[in-house]
């Protein structure tokens, strides 16, 4: 399989990078961080415009950087599309100029990515003749991905694109971001600070801190890890599902979510029967029951499970993770009291309850 | 009708546009490495660019003179291609003039290219433009005003210079006797009306390439924030 490999140590004087990634060159890979851990530098050494002391990255068998080697390919000849925080388009050229600059100076053998396709794709066509400036900031950034797209990039290298943006605009590009990879089939490193996003987007994901990668790998796996507390902020901490929608409950207005351990109930969903949905179950949301409960509870989704490894136990905090088993990884956030009272260990069957399920705002109707 | 001789006028336009091509061609790279530079010798070279605003155009001249002579720096190795001295040429006017004019090209451009920043140009990078292609196609353009202000300013600027001109070039009619000589001159032997004339014509065609300059820069349509 195609692999981007990359490995830099650059060091700045307040802060030293220190990175060796290696993950399938397919999809989008989240890199995820705190601000100031370095994923925008990564980012840049990845395109070249940064040049670490040593490093070497190669994409697919193409070897851009190697300085045991003391090759360096400059970011002008790698074949890159970059998407940075801010659109950068240029402000003389109107917006046909501004996507047509990359494009003219890519091969017209290499050339793989029509103007029509990205203008249809990205829903741009009323915007050609205008000048940047005259654009919304969700526009602009538009404008900019579909530049970079059309020099037909075999990688995408996003900087927070839609940081700069507001809810509302965000939600109205993340679909154009999920189109980009089934579209155009190409593997695109995105980097944010927003989990919302990475869970929406990534197939894979690389964990950032201080520097160094604290966990990479598919996304439901790194997600369904514990000990993730210094890496993810509690609020986003859970595993991820991967459902299919079964069946809308039009009298209760609930949606019937089938994953590979069963059944979820969530409040309607305005999709397809048959859509594939990922969602995210936060750690705080599940409890544990030992037995299932005599009386009726409330909660919806009650499932059975089997428990698969305890979390770290600290003395100086309340909570520890436990890592179950419902046909697919669970997390679930409890006391240490209710471990002890629980008696928990690993193998025991016990029953799940899940009292909500994060779902990603409807965005691709 | 006033017996006037228009060759100075001819002259000095001759010399101020030499002088402004030149300016460019050297300002433009003097600009661009204030401009991106990281270097420690870059508050150096901003202070030499600067100089010719504070010294009195005589010191700039003497030294000039110096080093356009025969044996001077400048005049020795170019009298060793040439074959002749400089100073006292139009050639060592044009030299002389494009040190004395520096500063008002380089500033505006140092400026220009700075507004401009990196952004744009690791865009355009990005897009597969080479750094020369980028510095045409992205730069520039995005800098047009700051071109514009140091072609006036350069222009203008020359126009105006005596004591350099005084110093360097001497008043050899055809050859260095440029404009704002000829109105000494003329002041001198007491020919008022001719001296009236050329100051005339000289504030109204410096007014007029201003004004028409301020003019097109307000409706360039370029936006560079």
């Amino acid at each position: 399989m195609n692999q981007l490999a990359a490995k830099f140590d650059l060091a700045f004087p307040s802060f030293h990078l220190h990175v060796n990634m290696n993950v399938p060159a397919e999809g989008i890979t989240a890199v995820f961080g705190p601000s100031g851990c370095g994923k925008t530098t990564f980012l840049r050494c990845l395109a070249g415009l940064e040049r670490a002391a040593a490093g070497s990255m190669t994409m697919n068998n193409h070897i851009w950087q190697d300085d045991s080697q003391g090759i360096f390919v400059p970011l002008t000849q790698r074949s890159v599309g970059y998407v940075f925080q801010e659109p950068r388009l240029f402000p003389h050229l109107n917006v046909r100029a501004n996507l047509q600059y990359g494009w003219k100076r890519t091969l017209e053998s290499a050339r793989r990515i029509t103007l029509d396709q990205v203008i249809k794709v990205l829903d741009i066509e009323r915007l050609l003749d205008r000048r940047p400036h005259s654009l919304s900031g969700g526009e602009q950034q538009r404008v900019a991905i579909g530049r970079a797209l059309l020099t037909s990039p075999q990688l995408l290298l996003m900087d927070e694109p839609l940081s700069s943006l507001d809810l509302q605009r965000k939600q109205e590009i993340l679909p154009f971001i999920h189109k980009l990879d089934s579209e155009f089939h190409i593997p695109i490193v995105y980097v944010s600070h927003d989990l919302h996003e990475i869970v929406e987007l990534a197939k894979t994901v690389v964990l950032l801190k201080e520097g160094k990668v604290a966990a990479s790998g598919p996304i439901e796996e790194v997600f369904s890890q514990l000990n993730l507390r210094h890496l993810i902020p509690e609020n986003h901490l859970g595993a991820l599902v991967e459902t299919t929608i079964v069946e809308h409950d039009q009298e209760f207005g609930l949606t019937t979510l089938k994953f590979p351990g069963g059944h979820l109930q969530v409040p309607h969903q305005n999709r397809h029967i048959g859509e594939r949905l990922r969602v995210q179950i936060l750690a705080k949301d599940v409890s544990i029951i030992s037995s299932p409960p005599s009386f009726q509870t409330s909660v919806l989704n009650l499932l059975e499970a089997s428990v698969l490894e305890i979390g770290e136990v600290k003395p100086e905090h309340p909570f520890v993770d436990i890592k179950l088993d419902i046909g697919c990884p669970l997390l679930a956030t409890i006391t240490r009291k209710s471990l002890t009272t629980l008696k928990l260990h690993s193998g025991q069957r016990v029953h799940a309850q899940i009292k909500a399920v994060a779902l990603s705002p409807e965005t691709h109707q | 009708m006033i017996d006037l001789d228009l060759g100075p006028l001819w002259l000095t336009l001759q010399l101020a546009g030499a002088t402004v091509i030149v300016l460019l061609l050297v300002g433009t790279p003097i600009a661009w490495w204030l401009a991106f530079t990281s270097s420690r010798l870059r508050t150096i070279v901003e202070a030499i660019v600067a100089l010719p605003i504070v010294l009195p155009p005589t010191v700039l001249g003497f030294y000039l003179l110096i080093a356009l002579g025969p044996h001077g720096l400048i005049g020795g190795i170019w009298k060793d291609f040439t074959g002749s001295a400089l100073s006292f040429t139009f050639t060592g006017l044009v030299i002389a003039s494009t040190f004395y004019s520096l500063p008002f090209v380089v500033q505006p451009l140092h400026g220009a290219f700075e507004a401009v920043g990196r952004k744009p140009l690791e865009a355009a990078w990005a897009l597969g433009a080479s750094k020369l292609d980028t510095f045409f196609t992205v730069a520039s353009p995005m800098a047009i005003r700051g071109y514009l202000t140091a072609i006036v300013l350069g222009f203008a600027h020359t126009l105006g210079e005596f004591g350099v001109v005084l110093m360097v070039g001497g008043n050899i009619p055809g050859q260095t006797k440029v404009l704002s000589i000829a109105i000494y001159d003329h002041v001198e032997t007491l020919e008022y009306a001719q001296a009236h004339t050329l100051s005339a014509g000289l504030l109204i065609f410096s007014f007029l390439v201003l004004l028409a300059v301020y003019t097109a820069n307000r409706r360039l349509p370029l936006q560079v924030t």
